[in-house]
């Protein structure tokens, strides 16, 4: 049968992923798609122990997850929309103005 | 072997490794494609494939959260922002230095190992507010919400005003004018003031 360890596996594999897109991306949106996925992984690995362990202390810390998400998008796309406005790229390499 | 093609057979079973294989393939296109609509659209259609796993896991109300929250609005707020953007135009990205990757890669295996292994330590573990039996996970979820964490959820509340106003604030300014037009704009003087300077 399907145990907590398999949905602690993909979770964890699709954390790996999210940072992996972290590690390597240079586009600030594509870097948001990439934290995306890593909230994603969490929240599987909430609902699977909250499941496993008959607690609905996980399902509630994946509302809050959610709940976090939704506020950093609007926040992060706003601050996205500013420094498109004045560099006209979203790319980190463009942006980095501290030269050392 | 033998244990995965049971499980394969049962209904559970076979959900979870259809959405498992589905989202890490659909996961990996939103973090490999240099596509914004692309990483867009596998992104969203890997979070509903996520909601699958929360309704495979009994709960209910958690995955029509993810569907609503998640594909509803966060996606389509993206989508909105992408208007603002060039989305399609290729991404070009450099790719960073080999050694930072390696130290950094390290590190966090580093921390799913500890991740793992904390499990073992924690066998004493009991339910802080176990399910009922009977009873609905949406109202299971309602009562616990609204009595044990009634003050994180105000927050939360309060927090998700504040991220609102701020969104509202700094993407609201200029709104009169169109990103795309003030680049062309841009473009086209730079254009002149060369031919100006050839000239």
């Amino acid at each position: 049968m399907i145990g907590l360890s398999h949905y602690l596996i993909v979770s964890a594999l699709l954390f790996s992923i999210g940072l992996i897109g972290v590690l390597r991306r240079r586009n600030l949106l594509m870097l948001f798609f990439a934290t995306e996925v890593m909230l994603n992984a969490v929240n599987i690995a909430f609902a699977a122990i909250s499941h496993f362990y008959n607690d609905l202390t996980g399902q509630m810390f994946a509302f809050f997850v959610i709940a976090i998400a939704a506020s950093e998008v609007a926040v992060g796309l706003g601050i996205l929309i500013v420094l498109y406005k004045k560099h006209g790229s979203l790319d980190l390499d463009d942006l980095a103005t501290m030269k050392g | 072997m033998e244990n995965f093609l049971a499980s394969l057979f049962t209904f559970q079973g076979f959900a979870f490794y259809l959405f498992s294989f589905l989202t890490i393939i659909l996961f990996w296109i939103t973090v490999m494609s240099n596509n914004v609509l692309y990483a867009m659209t596998s992104l969203a259609s890997g979070m509903v494939l996520i909601s699958g796993f929360f309704f495979i896991l009994g709960a209910d109300f958690l995955g029509v959260v993810q569907l609503i929250v998640y594909v509803g609005a966060i996606m389509a707020l993206y989508s909105f922002a992408m208007m603002f953007f060039d989305a399609t135009r290729e991404i070009k990205e450099k790719n960073t230095n080999g050694a930072v990757v390696f130290v950094l890669g390290g590190l966090s295996a580093l921390m799913l190992v500890l991740m793992f292994a904390a499990p073992i330590h924690s066998e004493s573990i009991q339910a802080l507010y176990p399910m009922h039996e009977g009873v609905g996970n949406a109202q299971d979820v309602g009562i616990v919400l609204f009595t044990k964490y009634l003050v994180p959820f105000e927050v939360a509340a309060l927090m998700l005003l504040v991220a609102m106003i701020a969104g509202i604030i700094l993407a609201g300014k200029k709104m009169d004018q169109s990103l795309t037009e003030i680049m062309d704009e841009d473009a086209g003087e730079d254009e002149i003031l060369t031919q100006k300077d050839e000239k």
